[in-house]
């Protein structure tokens, strides 16, 4: 579209999709977690709801908020990939998701390999380390959600 | 315009600007950036420095330092001689009476937290009040709230209109018997609005408080004749007059600096010490406790030489050019809306993409090598009035060209392809 290689570095069509079309945008009413955090440096803001089953698996994910396409995009990538995850795996995930992303501590992520795969189309980022806190929010605020149980619907 | 610019010597008003020459002088503005040219727009952020201010900076380490006021070799009194001239060329770019009027700080904002602390400490009591505008930068709200945690004081702010404007009667409502301070930015770092300032002045002294003008903004483009003002207090930075960081101004009227107790104590700011009592040194040393940075002091003499020698008036003119041409490329762009519309206004401009974050604006710009700043340009209260998070700013300084703003624009339509189409 532009011809511009470092734009499409940083707003791959994975990204520039998933910001168009972000999947589960909404709220997750009666949910058992919620949280919610904020960049300070661009005042944006998500909101992440999980439903956390008898089982421990994540039955049900949603978010919203108001933010830049990176962290639109994160956070609706975040939603398909964790979904039938237990908040464990979740973590996993976002550890390597800052593997990935930044360059924090790895962490295993044993038969999670697809969604490793998906995350690693965000790999362009590392070049820009102004938009790691982009990237990461949502998955920030998932983690602060799951400490953050809500009392039962 | 509200104010006359205070011509630097030898202006001619009238002769031709020439940038390119002026490009010339920045080395900077030379290096690509991710193998574009750089197309630099965040002056009102920190200017780029000619090539004088790096000479001049590194002439004096290399030929005049050592530390001042201190060595009987004649090196020592080439360093102070140095860095005296330095506060004697701001006292002239600012028209001050004396060079006793001239404190250097590290920053603007130091020198307001001086103020707040010095004549806080020395004027204002409980229940007093201090009034700031809507459009005030953290620097000139957070240093108040401290104040107000210390010792009681009342802060006011004046209301801004839906253009980002600061009506004058709105701010003179809030004046009152109580009031010892209006303090206040002369044109805004987030919208570009400049402020009647030599009118809020006389408003503030008629209800009898005293006048602290951030002139961060305002002295880049217009200079400052403090005694035409009638100003208390007027504070800007080195670095963002083409200047070095690490250097800021604060002028203040000399019985008033008198009156003010010392900001913070150690060397250089005493006249004796015993470990009973000291006593202090006569202006401008009393405000500046420690070796201060000489050589940054030196350097932004040499960046007031610089724009006095291109003349305020022209590079005014130069910039109103710039800032009328992107005003129109910039509101012919359909998706962009303009944050800030006042009357009358400095080269700052900032927007909004309907459907598009700020942050991300500025990074596909900078794949143009158009830089940009996207933020809430520490102006929070500002964003919130205007209802966004966020917002993306273009300014544009005194090397700026017609060129540059048409790079703007055909990197927003890059914006527009990539996230609106």
């Amino acid at each position: 579209m532009t011809g511009n290689s470092e734009i499409r570095d940083l707003y791959p069509e994975v990204i520039l999709d998933h910001s168009r079309h972000p999947r589960n945008r909404r709220t997750l009413a009666g949910c058992s977690h919620a949280g919610r955090s904020e960049n300070p440096s661009c005042g944006d803001e998500v909101v992440v709801f999980l439903d956390v089953d008898d089982r421990g698996v994540i039955s049900d994910i949603a978010f919203g908020g108001r933010s830049c396409a990176i962290a639109t995009a994160s956070a609706s990538l975040m939603t398909e990939l964790v979904l039938g995850k237990t908040p464990a795996q979740a973590e996993a995930l976002f550890h390597r998701f800052r593997a990935i992303a930044g360059g924090g501590a790895d962490a295993p992520v044993d038969g999670m390999e697809v969604e490793v795969e998906r995350l690693t189309t965000l790999a362009g980022l590392r070049d820009y380390p102004a938009r790691e806190k982009c990237a990461t929010l949502a998955w920030h605020t998932m983690l602060v959600a799951l400490q953050n149980p809500k009392e039962r619907k | 315009m509200q104010l006359t610019a205070h011509s630097g010597a030898g202006e001619e008003v009238g002769a031709p600007y020439d940038v390119a020459a002026v490009r010339t002088d920045f080395p900077i503005l030379h290096r690509p950036v991710r193998g574009r040219p750089l197309v630099y727009l965040d002056t009102a952020a920190s200017a780029q420095k000619p090539a004088q201010v790096m000479d001049a900076e590194r002439r004096f380490y290399a030929e005049d330092y050592a530390n001042i006021h201190r060595g009987l070799y004649s090196l020592s009194q080439r360093a102070t001689d140095c860095y005296d001239t330095a506060r004697r060329k701001v006292a002239s770019f600012l028209n001050a009476r004396n060079d006793r009027e001239i404190v250097f700080t590290r920053n603007a904002t130091e020198a307001i937290n001086l103020v707040a602390a010095s004549f806080g400490e020395a004027f204002l009591k409980e229940g007093d009040e201090v009034v700031i505008t809507g459009l005030e930068h953290h620097s000139n709200i957070v240093p108040w709230q401290l104040l107000r945690r210390k010792k009681g004081i009342v802060l006011k702010v004046a209301p801004l209109n839906d253009r980002g404007e600061v009506p004058l009667d709105g701010f003179t409502r809030l004046l009152g018997p109580r009031t010892r301070l209006a303090a206040f930015a002369q044109v805004s770092n987030a919208l570009g609005t400049n402020l009647p300032a030599a009118e809020m002045i006389r408003a503030a002294h008629a209800a009898g408080a005293k006048a602290l003008i951030d002139g961060s903004q305002s002295v880049v483009h217009m200079g400052a004749d403090v005694q035409a003002l009638d100003c208390d207090f007027f504070v800007f930075s080195g670095h963002k007059l083409y200047g070095p960081t690490g250097i800021g101004v604060l002028y203040g009227k000399e019985e008033l600096l008198e009156a003010m107790p010392p900001y913070q104590g150690g060397g250089d700011m005493i006249a004796s010490v015993t470990f009973d009592e000291s006593t202090f040194a006569p202006l401008p040393s009393k405000f500046e406790a420690g070796t201060p940075a000489i050589a940054q002091a030196v350097a932004l003499g040499a960046a007031i030489d610089y724009v006095t020698s291109l003349g305020l008036e022209r590079i005014r003119a130069h910039e109103s050019k710039l800032l009328d041409y992107a005003l129109g490329r910039l509101s012919a762009f359909a998706p962009l809306s303009i944050i800030g519309t006042a009357a009358s206004r400095s080269s700052v401009i900032s927007f909004v993409i309907a459907g598009v974050h700020p942050h991300d604006i500025a990074h596909v710009l900078d794949a143009s090598g158009v830089c940009i700043r996207a933020g809430h340009h520490c102006a929070q209260p500002v964003m919130a009035r205007f209802g966004v998070p966020a917002t993306a700013r273009a300014s544009f300084g005194l090397y700026n060209t017609i060129g540059e703003v048409d790079a703007l624009a055909d990197a927003l339509e890059k914006v527009e392809a990539l996230f609106l189409r």
